[in-house]
């Protein structure tokens, strides 16, 4: 009844052709925008802030990176997680060779770096594809975790190998290290995630993003309409690196604060993000949201509820968690294949029409 | 909003209404280290139950132990610290050098104390640099030492060739330079062996070393890396007696899969072994007999449980310590910090606790949060099946440990912008 | 003979016979993806599943104890009793024909026709599930396992190459009895393909599912029988691998090991998961030894990727392509 484009008339083509073209979306938006700068910065603790919402805000850019790329170019990658150690590792030789540049600045420079890594990996997709190319992904992903343990100069020469990031602040805020407080950490994420997402959208509607569409519907029929189908793949390739690149930054600089690449960014990070896109929805920005929420949130929530409501031992709930998650993704594929997003698609669809449905 | 209400409702719900003492246990009872995470957080968890059921708690205040999964994933480690140091947490023993790094800054600005016992980062012995964590009372350069001194005890070391096998990660070359400092003091010739996670597959190395044949084979593994490695050892033949393993490589799932040839195998420790000490009657009466044992109760006695149980044992001590400096029992994270910066650990305080010999004598103090660096070596019986105490407690080369300490802390002073000093 | 010849000859035996274990595991995912198009990257876990089972079994474990005790307050863990090892496996192997109908019947059964890489996301869900079903039914400490299988330095060998060569060459016992299992598995699988109904009616789904339809075999019927056949595949190799490490949750990690073998053999060959499994096992294993301690060592993990990845980009109809697999 309240959810419908009655009224709302395009007068003009940009109109016609933007991002939100039902006037209750726009508005949606709006106050989702203004709850998300304007009242949680100054409700968020400790706990909301580091076990829920930053993870949240820095895996749905790493799911955003993925889903340009698997998403809507079709190319399956399971190296995720060592892309986004490159990230973290440009941001932390960045910020401490450079600690006089603002990390505005160092974080996209870190996402530039992990850009030019993942194109020089998505090369092979030009001969492979499928699940040869998944595997080969995970090239990427076994050689970058090795290299980066076994050069000390990506880790400063430290005795211990770990990388842990030292203080810094945005206009006299800090960002980064122990004394950054969860609003402070909060903010930066989500300023990134908008960022990105708005860059991702107007990306996947314009021309190129139409581009990868067409190499993954059909790579043939796309090169013979004249999509050219390495500059295709190689851009999307380029791109997602941007997007996990600038995750990895802020997964270290401002989640984390140390990590140790093996551990932090090994093989389950990517099946992680993977497991986010194809549970929110593959081709859809607010489906690598929906994921990223709901494979952060799943864990959390049932720990709190078999460990804290239930009582429960940790190991048996632990366990238990291992079957819920899996239960669940394999429950989601058969009910609905296409992710959350599709889910958010009918349910609009349905309150289009309601409460008439004929 | 569902999601808060019901979140808030678990944390009200497990809320304290009395005062008591809190210590989170961050245990890891599943994922690839799960083996070794079990008996730990048994012998934590055991020990405070001990002293609720007996003595009402520590100085009459009742302790409180919140388990939280970690699985040895540093984010459920993080997600797991901001969960528990709401309700009061008094001091944290995170069981993984990975989440020790995420830890030591957020503790430090916290306020909260943090024990690293034989782990995490090694230079926090230095309490000028790094105030609330302490890894007392031995560490990973400490145990390199041994291991040395251990070989030099059997024989002339110099023109030997020693081998270190060690997981390819932050903890596996945490002896590295300490190794090539003592090589260089005792000319001996090191030889590196790195083995990538997990070590399910280690036969290039373990062919490497039939070649070269080492005279000694020291191993800072865990995991399955342990038991393939004393597998393939033994596949090899290589004499056990030669090959020692930190403590961490030197419990009983390490050795137990290889069988009868795994005898001789030897590993340091800085506590001692088996279950023949008195206070093992009283957890038995208190705690397993009565049916409070934490997880199945099948682990007492065993090393790994010790080594929870002597972690558990030095935090009610020096929460004791607290409570008489402060007067308080009810104390606060940063009255803890004080008394495991007094603590002190002597013959007759363990005898007082039915732990007579159980693990070295050592003080704490501002200057030095890491003890004297005091280990011993165990050697697998396997006839018997049970770890036995091959030597005392002996003190580690400390002119080249320190060294090293003081030129690591000072990076870390340098790089987080910090002051050293004593308050 | 010169020494580093002798060594490398070594190393490259020592190769063959790991690689004899990664074909092992990738025969598994070749079965399954050949009858069913599903890359089943639970594989490794159902190893693990499996020779927790078998354990179990042999042990006279009670399953699901811990939860069952954690519900009703009891205290019940074993059974008493000591089942031989031949017993057990078979009734191991009972387990996991149950647990082949249940993937069937309730996850894949309703994913039919879908795309294959969210067939591929189901299985992972799959080996999520399992692997807590796993801990949960028989907990989650080390497990020996020991069914008898010789291990250790081959005697034989090793005095025989002393004496004709001057160095005595090192080759585990496990390992041989692990190729000899592998070949008979590789015959075995190879006969009932060949000579049985069953067989035949497998390699026509694997052809063409609608064809096979259409004479009448039962979809369903013959991918039950794929998932139990790479069962048994997964409990052989959980129980070579087991033997060597103890059985415990790392086990479930050897499927890494076999998907560069499969990159280089090809998804749907069974000879090519064997060659394939040989080649990375020698060339993993020679440049480890050859170029490892130039660049610091702990090349494994990587060096079978990259390899792989190499030969495809300049192969990419793999080593035996059935036919020109169109891959771009």
């Amino acid at each position: 009844m309240f959810y419908r484009e009655a009224g709302d008339f395009s007068t003009t083509y940009p109109q016609d052709s933007q991002t939100f073209p039902i006037k209750f979306d726009r508005y949606r938006y709006y106050v989702v925008l203004a709850v998300a700068f304007g009242i949680i910065p100054f409700i968020i603790n400790d706990y909301w802030a580091n076990a829920v919402m930053v993870p949240f805000l820095i895996y749905a850019i790493a799911a955003i990176g993925l889903n340009i790329l698997t998403g809507y170019c079709g190319q399956v990658s399971l190296g995720t997680g060592a892309f986004m150690a490159v990230g973290a590792y440009s941001c932390y030789k960045l910020m401490t060779a450079f600690p006089e540049i603002s990390m505005l600045i160092h974080i996209p420079l870190a996402g530039l770096v992990t850009a030019a890594v993942v194109t020089l990996f998505g090369l092979p997709s030009l001969r492979i594809k499928g699940f040869y190319l998944a595997v080969a992904t995970l090239a990427a992903q076994f050689f970058l975790v090795w290299l980066f343990n076994k050069v000390p100069w990506f880790y400063n020469y430290s005795a211990s190998g770990q990388i842990s990031a030292p203080e810094r602040s945005v206009f006299g805020i800090i960002i980064t290290g122990p004394n950054t407080e969860a609003w402070a950490k909060y903010l930066i994420c989500l300023v990134f995630v908008t960022i990105c997402a708005i860059i991702a959208r107007n990306l996947t509607r314009g021309s190129v993003g139409r581009r990868w569409m067409a190499i993954r519907d059909m790579d043939i029929a796309a090169e013979i309409i004249g999509v050219n189908p390495m500059s295709a793949k190689l851009t999307a390739f380029m791109v997602s690196g941007f997007f996990v690149g600038i995750s990895g930054a802020l997964f270290f600089a401002v989640y984390l604060g140390a990590a140790e690449v093996g551990e932090s960014f090994g093989i389950d990070k990517s099946f992680l993000v993977l497991f986010m896109i194809i549970i929110g929805g593959l081709g859809s920005i607010f489906g690598s949201f929906a994921g990223a929420a709901f494979m952060v949130l799943l864990p959390v929530f049932l720990k709190n509820v078999l460990v804290g409501g239930l009582g429960w031992p940790t190991d048996l709930a632990a366990h238990l968690q291992l079957v819920i998650v899996g239960g669940l993704i394999v429950a989601f594929l058969i009910v609905e294949p296409h992710g959350l997003a599709q889910l958010w698609r009918l349910a609009k669809e349905k309150l289009r029409l309601w409460p008439f449905p004929h | 909003m569902k999601l808060t209400t019901m979140t808030i409702a678990a944390v009200m719900a497990a809320s304290p209404v009395m005062a008591d003492l809190v210590f989170p246990s961050l245990s890891y009872r599943t994922g690839p280290y799960a083996a070794n995470g079990i008996p730990f957080a048994d012998g934590y968890e055991d020990y405070f139950t001990l002293l609720n059921e007996r003595d009402g708690g520590i100085g009459g205040v009742p302790a409180r132990v919140i388990e939280c999964e970690t699985g040895y994933n540093t984010e459920k480690g993080v997600e797991c610290y901001e969960a528990t140091k709401g309700e009061g947490a008094l001091i944290y023993q995170p069981l993984s050098t990975g989440i020790t790094y995420q830890l030591i800054p957020k503790v430090t600005a916290d306020g909260i104390p943090m024990h690293t016992m034989g782990y995490g980062r090694t230079s926090a012995k230095n309490g000028e640099v790094f105030s609330n964590v302490f890894n007392y009372p031995a560490n990973y350069w400490d145990g390199a030492s041994h291991a040395i001194n251990h070989i030099q005890s059997l024989g002339d070391i110099s023109g030997k060739k020693i081998a270190l096998v060690y997981h390819n990660s932050a903890y596996g070359k945490e002896p590295i330079r300490t190794l090539e400092e003592l090589s260089k003091k005792h000319d001996f010739e090191l030889m590196l062996v790195p083995v990538d996670h997990p070590g399910q597959e280690q036969k290039s190395q373990w062919l490497q070393i039939r070649r070269e044949k080492p005279d000694n084979v020291i191993m800072y593994g865990w995991g399955v890396m342990n038991q393939v490695a004393i597998q393939e050892a033994a596949n090899i033949r290589y004499p056990m007696e030669n090959f020692i393993g930190i403590w961490w490589s030197g419990s009983e799932n390490d050795v137990l899969p290889a069988g009868d040839k795994a005898n001789g195998y030897k590993a340091l420790t800085f506590h001692n072994v088996g279950d023949d000490y008195p206070i093992f009657d009283d957890l038995r009466k208190y705690v397993v007999d009565a049916g409070k044992a934490a997880g199945a109760g099948d682990q007492v006695g065993t090393a790994l449980y010790n080594r929870g149980m002597y972690a558990a044992m030095l935090a009610a001590e020096a929460t004791k310590t607290a409570q008489s400096i402060h007067g308080v029992s009810d104390i606060t994270p940063a009255m803890m910090r004080d008394g495991m910066e007094a603590l002190e650990i002597t013959e007759a305080k363990m005898a007082e606790i039915g732990l007579p010999g159980f693990g070295p004598e050592f003080k704490v103090s501002c200057e030095n949060h890491g003890g004297n660096g005091l280990g011993a070596v165990a050697q697998w019986d396997a006839s018997a099946s049970e770890w036995k105490l091959i030597t005392g407690f002996e003190g580690s080369d400390q002119e080249v440990v320190q060294k090293l300490i003081e030129e690591d802390s000072a990076a870390f002073a340098a790089e987080s912008g910090i002051e050293a000093g004593c308050s | 003979m010169p020494e580093q010849l002798l060594f490398a000859m070594e190393v490259t035996l020592n190769g063959l016979m790991a690689g004899v274990l990664y074909a092992l595991v990738a025969l598994g995912f070749v079965l399954i993806y050949k009858a069913s198009g599903i890359f089943n990257y639970a594989q490794g876990v159902m190893a693990l599943f499996a020779a927790l089972t078998l354990v179990g079994i042999m042990e006279g474990q009670v399953p699901f104890a811990h939860l069952i005790n954690a519900i009703f307050g009891t205290e019940i863990h074993h059974f008493g009793w000591h089942v031989p090892a031949l017993l057990a496996i078979f009734l191991t192997m009972v387990v996991m024909v149950a647990l082949a109908w249940a993937v069937q019947h309730f996850i894949f059964r309703h994913l039919v026709n879908q795309e294959p890489i969210l067939l591929f996301m189901a299985t992972i869900g799959l080996a999520f599930m399992l692997e807590g079903i796993g801990d949960i039914m028989w907990g989650a400490e080390i497990k020996k396992l020991d069914v008898g299988l010789p291990q250790g330095i081959n005697d034989w060998i090793d005095v025989t190459t002393l004496e004709a060569l001057g160095y005595g060459f090192f080759i585990d016992n496990l390992d041989i009895s692990a190729a000899i299992v592998a070949v008979v598995l590789v015959a075995a699988l190879i006969a009932f393909s060949q000579y049985t109904k069953q067989g035949r009616a497998l390699r026509a789904v694997a052809d063409d599912h609608q064809a096979a339809l259409s004479v009448g075999i039962s979809l369903n019927f013959i991918w039950i029988l794929v998932w139990s056949i790479a069962g048994f595949v997964a409990l052989v190799a959980g129980i070579m691998w087991g033997a060597k490490s103890g059985v415990q949750f790392s086990l479930s990690l050897i499927a890494l090991k076999a998907l560069p073998v499969l990159m280089l053999g090809g998804f749907t060959s069974i000879p090519g998961a064997i060659v394939g499994g040989l080649i990375i096992g020698v060339g993993e294993k020679l440049f480890e030894f050859g170029i490892g301690p130039l660049v610091g060592g702990a090349t494994e993990n990587w060096f079978a990727y990259v390899l792989a990845l190499l030969f495809l980009v300049f192969r990419p109809q793999g080593l035996f392509g059935e036919k020109i697999i169109e891959r771009v």
